[in-house]
């Protein structure tokens, strides 16, 4: 694991806004899937769409750290930015549509769901390597057992147990950080 | 009982793994581009710099690395290349 994977949110924005490459390499890692997220699941866009909201969203981000004035609230900052941008484009789409209609009527809760989804990656980071691989192949990449044996050599058969005991890692690493969540 | 609620709640594991699943990668290509916008935004400076400073202009040309270096980017083959690139196309434009 990297030294930039275990700085906090605000301690990455610092490093960035202090020219250190290597800080947004892991920033742009930490959020990319996050932005990619809310603009093809929660707003709906295609892909050439989302393609240029992405590079506008980390475009103005970078542009702009200077002027965010709580380096922690950087998330909602990034997910408030993607939406701007993700009305824009679709405004001008369609420019006969009234504003209020704009907007797909499920984003916000899709968008609270992928906040959620983003506290999951954040302690799936806090996994040992191998538990980060398989889960993440497994689930968010949505690899077979076959393709994920072959990818990290491991027998096809031990695949599903591994994945189980993964996911039961991840669950006490969720509970740690929110212990009003864990079971009573 | 909303998906927030939900999760507040209970860390279920099929709840975690439709979480995970949630996110999958954005395509490398898009988060390539986004991890090179400093770089990108330096040589970026570098010509519009040498555009109005003929003198600059002339040290770039001559030698890249050096002026690569002063702006803090690698001063390795490809970025060369670009800077190389893009100071001949604004002199191809301009004569």
């Amino acid at each position: 694991m990297g030294m930039y994977v275990e700085l906090s949110d605000s301690q990455l924005v610092a490093r960035c806004r202090a020219g250190d490459h290597e800080a947004w390499h892991e920033l742009v890692d930490r959020f990319s899937r996050y932005v990619y997220a809310i603009a093809v699941q929660a707003f709906k866009l295609p892909e050439h769409d989302a393609e240029d909201v992405f590079q506008e969203v980390f475009a103005r981000a970078y542009e702009h750290l200077h002027k965010l004035r709580d380096d922690s609230a950087i998330r909602p900052w990034l997910a408030q930015l993607t939406r701007r941008l993700c009305i824009d484009r679709l405004r001008a789409g369609a420019q006969e549509q009234p504003e209020d209609d704009i907007e797909p009527l499920d984003a916000e809760d899709t968008t609270a769901r992928l906040d959620d989804a983003l506290a999951v990656h954040e302690a799936l980071a806090m996994l040992p390597d191998g538990c980060q691989d398989i889960l993440d192949r497994f689930f968010a990449r949505d690899e077979s057992y076959r393709t994920i044996s072959d990818a990290l050599d491991l027998p096809a058969g031990t695949i599903a147990s591994r994945i189980s005991r993964c996911l039961a890692r991840l669950r006490v690493e969720m509970e740690g950080r929110n212990p009003e969540a864990a079971p009573s | 009982m909303n998906t927030g609620e939900r999760f507040m709640t209970s860390y279920g594991e099929e709840h975690l793994g439709e979480l995970l699943s949630a996110l999958p990668p954005a395509p490398v290509a898009w988060v390539e581009a986004a991890k090179q916008l400093p770089v990108a935004r330096r040589l970026d400076e570098i010509v519009e710099r040498a555009e109005a400073d003929e003198d600059f202009r002339r040290r770039v040309v001559a030698d890249p690395e050096s002026a690569l270096e002063e702006a803090d980017v690698v001063a390795h083959a490809e970025n060369i290349e670009i800077i190389k690139r893009r100071l001949d196309q604004k002199k191809g434009r301009q004569g």
